[in-house]
């Protein structure tokens, strides 16, 4: 293995079908018209000498070491901005070209500091690299002028030095390496899009500044990593290059973190990780990253995660650590004696989607073909369940429609139920890219996200509305696309059934669902409604992004349903730039529901009661199945609670933190007599575990994950898995305690599995991946290279399907003892129930859960910024320090979820998606009151949780 | 709120879908939903509270749709583990 080193072309590739042909010393050259001389260059395999450019960026033109010479022309055009030209001949090396050069650099170096040998950049350096280009040999100048570089000059101070900007938790800023040359300053704007970085000063005087002279981390910088990976030199690195080292190999793999499914190179020194660098060749994020994906990874080497196997009688005892072996051979004797005490139906599993496929594809197969049930679920029941079976209606299959590459074309973008700025930042900031260009952006949130009024990007129309009211919106934007006849007559006559389509256009032309019907009670005004309908309807190529907002609701299916509607009125669909796109939570929720993950149905989402599915399965595992759907977590949990559920297998997963109505989830946990946990630390569910089997990490196996545009991704090796097995294994091991006969040697041989089994999957082999680089399903006999835009040449179901989407009010009602409607979200820099990034330098921006409240409401309550309050609702209650913020409107409070002891889902109830059971996240009645401090709920469950975690032998387990 | 409160409000959600659905989708649609999505154990505490309780708190179209509802094999016929 060797370390992989990427070419920098210099300048962005040129999109023009047109070629243009060149001569470049000597050398004739065809390429893109648009193309800069840099970039056809180094498509030669000639490499200019540059400093200010780099092919994530526009050219900029600042450093002059790029120059050429043009015949014909005068003077010597820096190659960076000159673009090419039919039929021009080019020099890049010339005696006068050389002179001039040497000269830049002698300039650069007398003002930067010769500690080559000890700077944590030796060996990774474009300036050290350039030197060695064009040759220099000497410089002629010393520091004893003006100078950035010495804290003092003869004794005296001086001003023009500054101190080392450590600020930042992963990486640090010595400004005396800074040459100026501004990546960082345009990685900033253009391809992260947070403007955080100028330049401040002119000339000699010019300097790289976080936000108003702040530090990083007081500044709006969001540590991406974008300005470290585009700096040439030592100024900007990264703060475990420094304590390592450079790194000596690389593997690509995926993040573990986000449905993004950002591409990295994990960069080693032997077994140790010494960063990860986002790939430019990844498709999804084209070498950007995200503070998680890139920084927080420090938790697979945390002191916390668990090792051992460990074991329980009770689930008051402490934990006893044993032998792989026994830990298997005792769930295997639970789980077959509660299926003789309490029958076959009594015990289940769940999968996980932070696993790969491969690992997600064995705990289904470990249920269905093992414990002889289908009683499997996943984490997607609380978060996407509603898309698979809207858009399962709708189109016919449980998928967005488009990559991320689509972004690229869109004209106007409608971002509903989703904070992509924070849930999903690569994505935003593609998005974020296209908007600077020009498309129009329509927000529809109760919150003012980030996204509608940034620097630079601002968004057309945001509907605040009310939480719970999305059908009501959303049904109302078609009122005024039909009715004011603004819908795509051809397309629907083409692609859809017209019958269901005249059907559905009568039912949302009803008086009732227009904006201004609705405008009571979703609380928008109704021309906003009107503006963002027609600006959808007529400004091009629309697109929606959609997320939990939408999903996690008691009419989740039927919003999904309502924006597939939209889509297809308006034409949207089969094409690049458009489609309904669902902004997937977690890195492989996609995958675990492709993998067979539901209850009800098998790999490829073919359901259980389907004979042709059932056989294929039958006849390869050697067993019959069971034809009837099993049960979903909320149901599992009713069944323990009632005493015909006993036993559980959860990989990865942590469902007391994540599952609504937390009392509810305890007691269903507490009820059962064999609690299984397979996760990387003692999380909250293993409160109530009998038996923990330690995870290994995305660095510690091989594998894929699917990201959210069905992107098939693999995950790479890089390390030995520190708990001994990598969760394939596990689950493998577990199966042959009980009995049965699998033998897989490596993930590719379930892949294999996988392949052969689903047609979606015909063609994916890790073989065909290792080709490819990635694919996106289907990808069979039919679509060889995958399928990057879906519903192309009509809709998988055949018809496009529009179906009436009434809006429903939600039980969950306020009134007097709760005023006020709460609704939840994620930040950036944490992830889901925050087990890794609370367990990174991730915390330094979010120590805590908030409670976001509007001054209004907060000043009727007496409640000042930075208080104590408590959060009341009909399920439960909780404590929380306060955020004034009008951010959210009147009525509404926010909060996140990613802190156990804030317990948000003690607060929230019980109702749940009509069609899936997705619970009702998003809209919780609530009273908000001033307090003193935690509640006696979250100080009995913290001293629960303490004393859970007690390992016989050791000293208590730090949480 | 106890399972059986919790199952009616789950079929009357379905049905209340249905509801604003074309009229003939109605109990079919319900059925064919809590066919493919009801786990065993489910449909038989509906039948259960169908059969023995009058339908209590069902909705009528859940009522409707009851005869078009597979019945599940009676509880106990797969009380042992398969074979392995
Ligand atoms: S880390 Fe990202 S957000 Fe922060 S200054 Fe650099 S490019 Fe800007
Ligand atoms: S910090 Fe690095 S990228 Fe930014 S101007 Fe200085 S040398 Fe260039
Ligand atoms: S968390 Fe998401 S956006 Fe961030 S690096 Fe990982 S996959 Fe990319
Ligand atoms: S690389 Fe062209 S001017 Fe700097």
């Amino acid at each position: 293995m060797s370390l992989i080193h990427e070419i920098d072309y210099g300048t962005p590739a040129s999109k023009s079908e047109k070629m243009v042909t060149l001569t470049i010393d000597g050398r004739e050259v065809t390429v893109p018209e648009g193309t800069s001389i840099m970039r056809a260059s180094m498509d030669a395999g000639i490499e200019i000498p540059k400093l200010c450019a780099t092919d994530m960026m526009d050219a900029f033109g600042s450093c002059r070491l790029c120059l050429v010479e043009i015949q014909g022309r005068a003077g010597m055009p820096a190659s960076c901005t000159t673009p090419v030209a039919p039929g021009l001949v080019v020099s890049t090396q010339t005696p006068r070209l050389k002179d001039v050069r040497r000269g830049v650099m002698e300039l650069y170096i007398s003002d930067h500091p010769l500690d080559c040998l000890t700077c944590a950049a030796n060996g990774d350096c474009e300036l050290q690299d350039m030197a060695g280009a064009v040759g220099l040999r000497d410089v002629r100048y010393g520091y004893e002028g003006e100078n950035h570089v010495r804290a003092r000059n003869d004794g005296a101070i001086n001003i023009k030095w500054q101190p080392k900007d450590e600020s930042n938790p992963y990486f640090t800023f010595d400004s005396s390496k800074c040459i100026v040359c501004s990546r960082c300053v345009r990685a900033c704007e253009e391809v992260q899009g947070t403007f955080a970085l100028t330049i401040e000063g002119r000339g000699f005087d010019s300097r790289v500044s976080a936000g108003m002279h702040e530090d990083f981390v007081s500044s709006e910088c969001v540590s991406c990593g974008a300005c470290v990976q585009a700096c040439p030199t030592a100024t900007l690195t990264e703060k475990s290059v420094i304590e390592i080292g450079q790194p000596e190999h690389s593997a690509v793999t995926t993040c573990a973190y986000c449905g993004v499914g950002c591409s990295f190179k994990a960069e080693m020194r032997g077994e140790e990780l010494v960063r990860m660098v986002p790939w430019k060749d990844g498709q999804a994020n084209r070498g950007h990253s995200c503070v998680k994906g890139r920084f927080a990874y420090g938790y697979s080497t945390h002191r916390d995660r668990i090792l051992n196997p460990m074991i329980r009688e009770k689930i008051s005892d402490p934990w006893r650590e044993v032998s792989w072996e026994e830990a298997f051979a005792h769930v295997a004797s639970e789980f077959r004696r509660i299926q003789y005490q309490y029958g076959r139906d009594s015990i289940g599993g769940i999968t996980s989607s932070r696993c790969t496929n491969e690992e997600t594809y064995l705990v289904q197969k470990i249920v269905r073909a093992g414990f002889g049930n289908n009683n499997v679920d996943t984490c997607a029941r609380v978060c996407h369940s509603p898309t698979g079976y809207g858009l399962g209606q709708t189109f016919g299959t449980s998928a967005g429609t488009q990559n991320f590459d689509s972004v690229e074309e869109t004209d106007v973008v409608i971002v509903i139920g989703a904070n992509p700025t924070d849930g999903h930042p690569v994505f935003a900031s593609r998005l974020k890219k296209r908007l600077r260009q020009g498309a129009k952006l329509i927000v529809i949130d109760p919150r003012r996200i980030d996204l509608v009024k940034g620097p630079h990007v601002e968004a057309s129309y945001h509907l605040p509305l009310r939480p719970g009211t999305n059908v009501a919106v959303v049904t109302a934007l078609a009122h005024v696309i039909v009715s004011e006849g603004l819908f795509d007559e051809t397309f629907i006559r083409e692609r859809c059934d017209w019958s269901e389509f005249e059907d559905w256009a009568s039912f949302v032309s009803e008086e009732r669902h227009s904006p201004e019907a609705v405008e009571g009670l979703t609380g928008v005004p109704a021309e906003l409604i009107r503006g963002a309908a027609r600006l959808f309807a007529t400004g091009g190529n629309g697109s929606i992004y959609y997320g939990l907002g939408v999903t996690e609701h008691s009419q989740g299916s039927t919003t999904v349903m309502a924006i597939a509607n939209l889509a297809m009125a308006t034409g949207n669909i089969g094409r690049p730039g458009v489609g309904v796109n669902p902004l997937r939570g977690q890195n492989n929720v996609q995958g675990s529901c492709d993998m067979g993950s539901f209850p009800h149905e098998l790999p490829g989402y073919r359901h259980i009661s389907d004979d042709a599915t059932r056989e294929t399965f039958e006849k390869l595992w050697g067993v019959s199945l069971s034809n009837e759907p099993g049960l979903r977590i909320p149901n599992m949990l009713d069944a323990a609670v009632e005493g015909s559920f006993k036993g559980i297998y959860i990989q990865g997963e942590d469902i007391l933190q994540s599952d609504p109505d937390t009392k509810h989830v305890s007691a269903g946990l507490a009820a059962m007599e064999c609690v299984v946990v397979q996760d990387l630390f003692l999380n909250e569910t293993a409160n109530y575990a009998h038996v923990f089997l330690p995870g290994s990490t995305f660095l510690e196996k091989d594998g894929t994950f699917t990201n959210a545009e069905r992107r098939i991704n693999r995950v790479r090796r890089v390390m030995t898995p520190r708990n001994g097995l990598a969760d394939w294994e596990v689950t493998q091991k577990l199966a042959q305690a009980m009995g049965l006969a699998w033998n897989y040697r490596h993930p590719s041989e379930i892949m294999d599995e996988i392949a052969a089994t689903t047609p979606s999957f015909a063609l994916v082999s890790y073989d065909y991946l290792e080709k490819m680089g990635s694919v996106q399903w289907p990808c069979n006999e039919k679509h060889p290279q995958g399928s990057p835009i879906m519903h192309v040449d009509g809709f998988v179901r055949g018809k496009g399907k529009f179906i009436r989407t009434e809006y429903v009010a939600t039980d969950e009602k306020t009134g007097p003892r709760f005023p006020l409607l709460l609704t939840t979200g994620r930040i950036l820099s944490q992830y889901n129930v925050g087990a890794q990034t609370r367990r990174t330098d991730n915390v330094v921006w979010h120590e805590e859960d908030r409670l976001e409240i509007h001054p209004h409401d907060a000043e009727n309550r007496g409640i000042r910024d930075g208080d104590w309050v408590r959060l009341a609702s009909r399920s439960g209650e909780t404590t929380l320090h306060a955020l004034i913020t009008d951010r959210v409107s009147p009525g509404v409070v926010y909060t996140t979820f990613h802190h156990p002891d804030t317990q948000a889902n003690v607060i929230t109830t019980d109702f749940s998606d009509w069609a899936t059971n997705c619970p009702e996240y998003k809209v919780t009645a609530v009273q908000v009151s001033p307090s003193n401090g935690p509640s006696d709920w979250q100080v009995e469950y913290d001293e629960q949780a303490r004393r859970s975690r007690r390992i016989a032998g050791k000293l208590e387990a730090a949480e | 709120m106890s399972n059986d409160a919790k199952l009616v409000r789950m079929a009357n959600q379905i049905a209340t879908f249905f509801h604003s659905q074309p009229a003939a989708e109605g109990p079919q649609g319900v059925a064919t939903h809590i066919n493919k999505f009801w786990e065993p154990r489910m449909r038989r505490q509906l039948f259960d509270i169908v059969d023995h309780r009058s339908g209590e708190g069902l909705d009528p179209m859940v009522l409707a749709a009851a005869p078009l509802i597979k019945r599940p094999a009676p509880s106990g016929s797969t009380d042992h583990p398969p074979a392995a």
